[in-house]
């Protein structure tokens, strides 16, 4: 089992949100991040146009068998990419194991996503 | 009392013929105007929803997340400091008398815990409705407490005016006592030499129909003065600390335009065409420099953005604040444009060139606003609202020269009076909150508590 965390655009989400749905993911997490950077976003207070270091993005998690890894990676990447600086960064880890709380299954089957 | 009054008919039916022989006018005892009165209870809970919730909002949404609570408690507090300091001796010492050479400049304790006023009592202050009371001096329609009570809400906005310059850094318990100490030092004098019969302001002739001097010039230059001895606040970096919660400001912008009816058009003291009059100017001041505002905004900065807006309309409103009760609607269309440029230059560049840290920009928009809705107040006071008052247009120049020293002599009164109370207070109790403290955010630092939680 592998997780895919992914830091996408907040406009593109309900994008990647489709095409995970289309690629058969029916259960994800996410949160909205604020991020420090190198590039700037600019910003108006009263006449004051300053430039803010603050970038806003999306944190998705998602929890997929080995098999379906590629396909999932591939749905994001192509539902989240704009090709401008900023589209975001996918990480991938390793799961030991995973427990549904309420039958107490564990491994593979436990997951969301039966196939 | 019924017997009485019987008596008296019954003699009166004999004494009818001499008594119009001798006397022409029977002397009607005064009487209180019900429509005055009710429009002045209803103005007076405006301008007290002008400071909580709308002042408290708008300052409340322009800081951090942090420190909302704390700003939503300085402008309670006050609301509940400035009254009992008002019923104490702040009413006496503004529109009381004194006798000797203080009389110009302070009133008495005549009325302190509002002694000597009774309930039917007219007050002794008017603008456009008055009647000869039964000892031949002119009183108004509104009884004496009603103005006690309207003029209570000014006091307590004006220093909750001055939150904005130090909000985000302040020491709760050093704010409190130098907000006393500045309602007490400087509020009620200033208000005494404009608005009080015997002050030498008043005598001079200024012209400030609800408060741009006592108000907004007096709140504005308190505002700058403590902004720059404050010292700025640890992370500012030269341009303003992205607001937390714009919606806040919006409501709050909202909620002072509607108060502001109540504070414009309730200083006429009746409810009659000046008060409409005023109402209207208000109303139009505030669109026309919302409308600048936001057109500067698109111009130069390429949005409309809607801090700008929000700010645009109570700029308009402070500087239209002292000439509603002198100007027309060209007058208000002047003013709303001129100011609203004004102070949009002076937050824009010049605030961030001069390096002080007014952190909503209480100088900014309330003094600049009020001090150039002062001056043009002796520009275009037309006689045609009030036929006794006109300004330079109309060939009075004398009127422009007595704004501008109502307006010199409140900065210098009021920027030295905030400096040696700012210097006590900071010598005796200190009011700089701790670098940490600041830090942690003054919500929870000075209050035990934060505004938004995540519990069920």
């Amino acid at each position: 089992m592998k997780k895919i965390e992914a830091i996408i655009r907040k406009s593109k989400f309900e994008d990647v949100k489709n095409a995970l749905y289309d690629t058969g993911i029916e259960w994800f997490s996410y949160w909205d991040i604020t991020g420090l950077g190198k590039s700037t976003e600019e910003q108006i207070v009263r006449g004051q146009v300053f430039q803010s270091s603050y970038i806003h993005r999306r944190m998705i998690s998602i929890v997929v068998r080995d098999l379906n890894l590629d396909k999932t990676l591939d749905a994001i990447l192509d539902s989240a990419w704009t090709g401008e600086t900023g589209d975001g960064k996918i990480f991938i880890y390793d799961i030991q194991d995973t427990v549904r709380i309420r039958t107490r299954e564990s491994g593979p089957e436990a997951l969301f996503n039966k196939e | 009392m019924k017997r009485n009054i019987f008596l008296i008919s019954v003699l009166s039916l004999f004494s009818i013929p001499v008594l119009t022989a001798q006397t022409a006018l029977p002397k009607i005892a005064p009487s209180i105007n019900t429509g005055d009165t009710s429009w002045m209870i209803v103005a007076t809970a405006f301008v007290l929803l002008m400071t909580i919730p709308g002042l408290a909002l708008f300052y409340g949404g322009l800081v951090r997340r942090k420190n909302v609570l704390n700003v939503f408690m300085q402008c309670f507090i006050i609301v509940a400091a400035i009254t009992i300091e008002w019923i104490v001796c702040g009413y006496s010492l503004s529109f009381g008398s004194t006798k000797g050479f203080m009389a110009p400049f302070i009133g008495g304790f005549h009325w302190a815990f509002l002694n000597n006023i009774s309930i039917n009592e007219l007050s002794p202050y008017f603008v456009s409705h008055s009647q000869i009371g039964l000892d031949g001096k002119a009183v108004g329609t509104i009884p004496h407490l009603a103005f006690v009570m309207y003029q209570c809400m000014f006091a307590i906005i004006t220093p909750a005016l001055i939150i904005g310059a130090f909000a985000e850094r302040i020491n709760f318990k050093g704010f409190l006592v130098f907000t006393i100490l500045w309602a007490l030092f400087i509020y009620n004098p200033v208000t005494h030499w404009i608005w009080s019969a015997d002050g030498w302001l008043n005598k001079l002739g200024t012209l400030d129909f609800a408060g741009g001097i006592v108000v907004h010039v007096n709140a504005g230059i308190a505002a700058i003065i403590t902004a720059i001895m404050l010292g700025k606040r640890r992370d500012y970096k030269g341009h303003a600390i992205p607001p937390h919660n714009i919606t806040y400001v919006v409501m709050g912008a909202g909620l002072l335009w509607v108060g502001w009816f109540g504070f414009n058009a309730g200083s006429g003291l009746a409810a009659d065409g000046l008060a409409v009059n005023a109402l209207m100017v208000t109303h139009v001041a505030g669109a026309v420099a919302a409308m600048t505002w936001v057109l500067l905004d698109w111009f130069i900065d390429k949005k409309p953005t809607v801090i700008g807006i929000s700010t645009g309309a109570i700029s308009g409103l402070a500087a239209i604040t002292p000439a509603a009760g002198f100007v027309g609607v060209s007058g208000a269309i002047i003013i709303g444009m001129i100011v609203s440029v004004i102070c949009f230059c002076m937050v824009a560049y010049i605030k961030p060139r001069l390096g002080y840290d007014d952190s909503l920009d209480a100088f900014g928009v309330h003094g600049i606003g009020g001090i150039i809705g002062s001056i043009l107040t002796g520009v275009l006071a037309s006689p045609f609202i009030q036929s006794a008052y006109s300004g330079a247009i109309y060939g009075n120049y004398k009127q422009l020269l007595i704004q501008f020293i109502a307006v010199f002599s409140t900065i210098i009164y009021s920027g030295t009076g905030t400096f040696i109370l700012f210097k006590l207070t900071e010598k005796v109790i200190g009011i700089r909150a701790s670098d940490k403290n600041e830090a942690i955010g003054l919500d929870e630092s000075q209050h035990g508590e934060s505004a938004y939680n995540n519990f069920d």
